[in-house]
């Protein structure tokens, strides 16, 4: 079972390595997402401060979102997604080890740059700390909702934009808990409360995401 | 013979089933609305507190109801198409959800013309304000959704499962928005007794029953339309559609 989920893991990231400017990309449109609102909205640090939660979550949510239209896209066109699904292991290993691996590829750049993104909005230390453990917690969220997303559009037209009509709404408590956290911090609340939630939605998405996931799959291959 | 009711799951029996109980539901809730809509507006007293712009709720509350509990019966009639592979469970959940979709942003825009004398905003983001417009946005997906894919199987299952996992987060989104924020009014109409009065309670209940037979009413005339446009290819279908 482990060696399985394992297999996937290792294959998603060395055809991951293999394609840095597809992984590049992803992390770039975060960056250059979070930037913009600056110019928008002035540079006020006071201001920027407040609202920086809430920007690098949206742009965390965008970003992944950007990514998973092409989760299963490759696996499905050359046909190995079909051979994974007709063999004898059960598929949720299939889709768990996706998500996961996305995770990894996806998910923990977000996290490293984000205190980067958090200098620049005039974060304090301790806010920069939560904002990367909220983005920890919720960034596997992101992916494991998105992967059912991703399994019921695979090989739709207008995939990628009917992908974000559907998930982001199933987001919204991971953006609402995440970004909670980090405000928590800054206005001295605390943040445990909202982390602890983030963590507990992520385990319902556990529990969840990779067996509709397997289902969806299987409706869209047949 | 025994009377079952399985027999009404096959697609042909339904159809005229619908067919002969769709303008019993419509003129249900024509007449209902009216009588509802007359309590509401001429028979209701004025509230001590919110005047007569209170009479909003006597559309924006059923509309609010119905557009949470059509989305359940989509999830219901979505788990049951699954489960048991029956297909006139999914022409049900698609029929169903336009109505669902009307329902949930009558009751955003009715909220808002409530909302614009009573908090002086068309807009705020209340935690009930903001988990409908969520709900919204789910039925704009699982609608999005079935008309991106062309193969009805497909759609059909690929559209439950998405229902059942929006099903799912629902409550959470919920309670997550509640603890984000709260402004609106507390339920008026528990299960444990209300704090209205008995003329509005019962001119607010008539309308969502006027509420509901509509959306019966709907959901059955346009599940007729999907029945015929699969069942194209079958006898009675093409003699029905020659006529």
């Amino acid at each position: 079972m482990i060696g399985v989920l394992l297999t996937v893991i290792r294959r998603d990231l060395r055809l991951a390595a293999r394609r840095k400017g597809d992984w590049l990309t992803s992390q770039f449109f975060f960056v250059m997402v979070v930037s913009m609102f600056p110019l928008g909205i002035g540079p006020d640090p006071e201001m920027l401060r407040r609202v920086a939660p809430g920007i690098v979550w949206v742009a965390a949510l965008l970003a992944s979102l950007l990514s998973l239209s092409r989760l299963f896209a490759d696996d499905h066109r050359d046909g190995s997604l079909e051979q994974m699904l007709l063999s004898p292991h059960p598929a949720v290993l299939v889709t768990l080890g996706k998500a996961i691996a996305h995770w990894l590829i996806y998910g923990i750049p977000l996290l490293l740059i984000a205190p980067v993104l958090g200098l620049q909005f005039a974060l304090p230390p301790e806010a920069i700390g939560v904002l990367m453990l909220s983005l920890a917690i919720g960034t596997p969220i992101l992916s494991l909702l998105g992967g059912v997303g991703a399994a019921l559009t695979l090989g739709l037209r207008g995939g990628g934009v009917l992908l974000t009509l559907l998930i982001l709404p199933l987001y919204v408590p991971a953006l609402i808990f995440g970004a909670g956290a980090v405000d928590g911090a800054l206005s001295g609340m605390g943040a445990e409360s909202h982390l602890s939630l983030l963590a507990a939605f992520l385990v319902v998405s556990l529990l969840v995401s990779p067996w509709v996931t397997a289902a969806g799959l299987r409706v869209s291959i047949e | 013979m025994r009377f079952s009711l399985y027999r009404y799951a096959a697609p042909s029996t339904f159809y005229h089933l619908a067919g002969r109980l769709t303008p019993w539901f419509g003129w249900a809730a024509g007449i209902l609305a009216v009588l509802g809509l007359y309590i509401g507006f001429f028979v209701a007293p004025t509230d001590f507190q919110q005047g007569e712009a209170y009479r909003i709720i006597f559309i924006h509350v059923p509309a609010a109801w119905m557009s949470m509990f059509i989305y359940l019966v989509i999830a219901f009639w979505s788990a049951i198409g699954l489960a048991f592979n029956t297909r006139l469970s999914f022409m049900l959940a698609r029929a169903l959800a336009p109505t669902g979709a009307m329902f949930a942003f009558m009751s955003l825009w009715t909220g808002a013309f409530w909302g614009k004398p009573m908090w002086g905003a068309w807009w705020v983001w209340d935690a009930r304000l903001t988990s409908s417009l969520i709900l919204f946005f789910l039925y704009v997906g699982i609608m999005a959704l079935w008309s991106a894919i062309d193969d009805p199987r497909r759609g059909d299952k690929a559209g439950a499962l998405l229902a059942l996992v929006g099903a799912i987060n629902v409550p959470i989104i919920y309670f997550s928005v509640k603890w984000w924020n709260t402004l609106h009014q507390g339920a008026s109409v528990k299960p444990s007794g209300t704090s209205m009065d008995e003329v509005m309670l019962a001119g607010m209940l008539i309308m969502a029953f006027a509420a509901w037979f509509y959306a019966i009413a709907t959901a059955f005339y346009r599940v007729r339309d999907i029945i015929l446009e699969r069942e194209r290819h079958t006898e009675w279908a093409k003699e029905i559609l020659e006529k």
